[in-house]
């Protein structure tokens, strides 16, 4: 188990460390000036030349990666050019709505999938079967921002129930941190549903394999009750595709959500990511997105060390 | 008990109704379209700088009224020497900063040399350019003398970019702005909103608001969905599209459509074959039909514009007739210049609905005299670099939305790459007089030459789609100045 544990994390500092040099180059190469987009069209070219002086643009490129991927090392993401925060400042505050955002959409679509999906599996071929994986199917194609703004009409604009939008921060009293809650709930259910829909197929489609095994018909031939063989034999062994995809939903909720963040207006990692685009905030660009290929890396690493878990034979080949 | 319980269920309704009546709301959320990249407004060019903190957080010397005029601001009076080359000054006294340091002389000192100093990043340091010396007489005086007379002077010290600010505070601005205003910074969730308080010890009229937000929203759908549900109660400019006659049906708010400095033109760049022609130019300005175009990008809400100027300032001179839209007149100034059978060109446009949408009627407008335009959307940073910065196009669309910025056509090296001595003459003659009727008559002869150039396509003027709760009063119909401005803002009930 260390030896596999080791391998997997030094393949994944090489990864990290070859992306970054992707990273830092492909965005150099973009066109567009910060310091130009900051002072806007009136600016004199004395003005300019001072703004890229103090934001260290007038060094060349390759000293300024050395410079960048130094302070990476110690932890240290660099100064956004735009704010006027360090870029760790800016990850951190967006994470307190990117985390939790994540996290509540994984849950419920995890809520919702894997009981239907086992449901399906179970009444394979029959009526509930054909209802469910259809009803999953229309979710796959619901396009997850349209979804939203139907939300908001009724959830919001109708009922008030909720906000149509934006985020008021997490605060020091349980009322603040309701209504940031509130203003969550919404967005986190426009991303889980399409989310729940893919994850209730995975799992259909994992358990009627799985089903099919022998050992399934072994179960059953010694009288093992029809729940207990569905709910603890089928489905721990149908569970591995299922972790992959929620590997890959959780890396995507993160940071992939910009569409419904800009429908709710959030203050997300993906608006950061998408403003900072715009404005040519090349550092913070690079900083999050090496913060997210160090994600992906370590769910990756964490989805196989469950499968470790689930599968012991996993375990002992590696 | 059933009875009881009904009348108590009444009267407490009653009571809500009465209180609320009884005093008006003082919070305010505001919807506004842009982050700005931080909140000193003499260290970036950032309109949404701008639209937070002027007025409202900081002051200058003069400040910029609804309409576009010079008010005294923290100068209280001024003096004008006979050679129009030195101003006084007399500035108002017990003004305090947010942070308790007193507001004096040594600041307005402080404020215009770090303006003007070598290394200054302030975006619009022209405006300091007549400059020569700034000196303090007592706490209350300051004089300023300057190297030829300005007769925008007065003007320039009230743009946002010369706003007063302390050199304790000055390098916090950027997160905390300090200021002398009647709002004060109260917390910045980035990427969310600023908000601001009142200022109780305010020098001026205090203000009716407690508590203002300016709640960042980008997206055109989520703004419709964010009025519709109460969470905002006014967007000064909003990006309404197509629900604007569902908004304007419905009573609870009120629409106003205002004028912007927005002067949005086809930009040609007059540097390159075949532009540099100016019967291609005038064949191009004739094949326009502004109001076509307008009614595609505007929904028929701008004001048309004949020459590079605002129709609101009172030096406007009415120039749409230049270049009537007359096809067959295009196609012969495009003959005269050997181009009978057209030519083809690129045409590149920025982000805004205005341009994306206007370009494409343009494009359809120049293909009847036969000219072939291929249209190359461009994202906002590469615009500004390719097309601004390197002069690397043939045709553009874009809102100038700087205020009274005919000078650009003056300037050497600027990215219509148009050069007339003629213009620079009454350019630098404009900066010398100070006489306001001998101003108008100046800018009537600057519209005059840059419309008969054909410099440009001249489109119109942009207009501000202002939407608010209908019991709000004192925000501003029109944007002199790109700011939100919410000293006189109240709640009627």
């Amino acid at each position: 188990m260390i030896a596999f544990l080791a391998k997997r994390l030094a393949v994944g500092f090489a990864t990290l460390l070859a992306s970054s040099v992707i990273v830092f180059f492909v965005l150099e190469v973009l066109p567009g000036d910060p310091a130009r987009i900051m002072l806007g069209m009136n600016a004199s070219p004395e003005t300019l030349a001072a703004l890229r002086l103090e934001m260290g643009l007038d060094r060349p490129i390759p000293i300024r990666y050395l410079d960048w991927i130094m302070g990476l090392a110690i932890g240290d993401f660099g100064r956004s050019y735009t704010y006027s925060s360090t870029v760790m400042d800016l990850i951190l505050e967006r994470l307190g709505v990117s985390l939790p955002l994540a996290v509540i959409a994984l849950t419920l679509s995890t809520l919702i999938a894997i009981p239907v999906g086992v449901f399906a599996a179970a009444r394979r071929g029959r009526a509930a079967d054909t209802i469910t994986m259809g009803a999953a199917q229309v979710g796959v194609a619901i396009p997850n921002f349209w979804f939203a703004l139907l939300l908001i009409y009724v959830f919001a604009v109708g009922l008030r129930l909720v906000p149509a939008g934006g985020f008021p921060g997490w605060g020091e009293t349980l009322a603040d941190n309701w209504q940031a809650l509130k203003a969550l709930i919404l967005p986190a259910v426009a991303l889980a549903l399409p989310q729940a829909a893919i994850l209730a197929r995975v799992t259909r489609s994992a358990m009627v394999d799985v089903m099919g095994e022998d050992y399934i018909r072994t179960a059953r031939a010694k009288g093992m009750p029809h729940r207990t063989v569905l709910w603890r034999h089928a489905l721990r062994n149908a569970l591995i595709p299922v972790l992959t995809i929620m590997g890959l939903q959780f890396a995507f909720l993160l940071a992939g959500t910009i569409i419904i963040e800009n429908v709710f207006y959030l203050p997300g990692l993906g608006r950061l990511i998408f403003q900072a685009i715009i404005q040519r905030d090349l550092i913070v660009v690079e900083g999050v997105l090496m913060l997210l290929v160090a994600t992906i890396i370590l769910i990756n690493l964490a989805v196989d060390i469950c499968y470790a878990l689930i599968d012991p034979r996993l375990r002992l080949s590696r | 008990m059933k009875r009881f319980s009904t009348m108590l269920g009444a009267a407490m309704v009653l009571l809500a109704t009465s209180t609320a009546a009884l005093s008006a709301r003082t919070d305010l959320v505001l919807g506004v379209v842009l982050e700005p990249p931080h909140l000193d407004p003499t260290a970036g060019a950032a309109a949404a700088i701008d639209e937070i903190v002027y007025a409202n957080i900081f002051e200058g010397l003069t400040r910029i009224g609804p309409s576009g005029q010079v008010m005294p601001a923290l100068a209280e009076s001024w003096e004008i020497s006979e050679d129009g080359k030195t101003y006084t000054f007399h500035l108002r006294e017990g003004v305090t900063f947010h942070d308790g340091t007193t507001f004096d002389a040594e600041d307005v000192k402080f404020t215009l040399e770090r303006a003007m100093a070598e290394d200054s990043t302030n975006a619009q340091k022209s405006l300091f350019a007549a400059i020569e010396t700034v000196e303090v007489v007592d706490a209350a005086t300051v004089t300023v003398k300057l190297a030829h007379p300005q007769g925008s002077f007065l003007y320039n010290m009230g743009w946002g970019d010369a706003v007063i600010v302390a050199p304790e505070s000055e390098l916090e601005n950027r997160e905390k702005p300090v200021g002398t205003g009647p709002f004060k910074f109260h917390r910045w969730a980035k990427g969310s909103a600023v908000t601001l308080v009142a200022n109780p010890d305010y020098w001026g009229e205090p203000v009716a608001l407690e508590k203002v937000e300016f709640r960042f929203i980008p997206d055109a759908a989520a703004s419709v969905t964010a009025l519709l549900s109460g969470d905002v109660h006014a967007f000064s400019n909003m990006q309404a599209g197509d629900a604007l006659p569902q908004i304007e049906a419905d009573p609870r708010f009120k629409v106003v459509i205002g004028s912007t400095e927005g002067e949005t033109i086809l930009a040609m760049n007059n540097g390159k074959a075949p532009f540099d022609d100016i019967r291609v130019r005038k064949a191009i300005s004739h094949a326009l039909d502004r109001e076509e175009i307008i009614l595609g990008a505007t929904a028929g809400n701008g004001v048309p514009i004949g020459s590079h100027f605002s129709p609101a300032n009172e030096a406007y001179v009415d120039l749409t007739g230049t270049y009537p839209h007359d096809l067959d007149k295009a196609k012969e100034l495009l003959a005269e210049a050997g181009l009978a059978d057209g030519f083809s060109a690129t045409l590149k446009l920025p982000p805004p609905p205005y341009a994306r949408d206007g370009g494409e009627i343009i494009a359809s407008q120049l293909r009847e005299i036969g000219i072939q335009l291929e249209i190359v959307p461009m994202e906002w940073a590469q615009w500004l670099e390719q097309v601004f910065s390197n002069k690397d196009y043939d045709l553009t669309v874009i809102s100038h939305t700087e205020p009274n910025d005919i000078e650009i056509y003056a300037r050497d090296d600027y990215y219509f790459n148009y050069d007339n001595p003629e213009l620079k003459s009454v350019m630098a003659e404009l900066d010398r007089t100070a006489d306001p009727a001998k101003r108008n008559e100046l800018y009537g002869q600057a519209q005059r030459i840059i419309a008969e150039d054909a410099v440009n396509g001249f489109l119109f003027q942009l207009p501000k789609t202002g939407v608010w709760d209908a019991r709000i009063e004192g925000l501003w119909e029109n944007s002199p100045i790109q700011a939100n401005d919410l000293t006189k803002v109240r709640w009627t009930e």
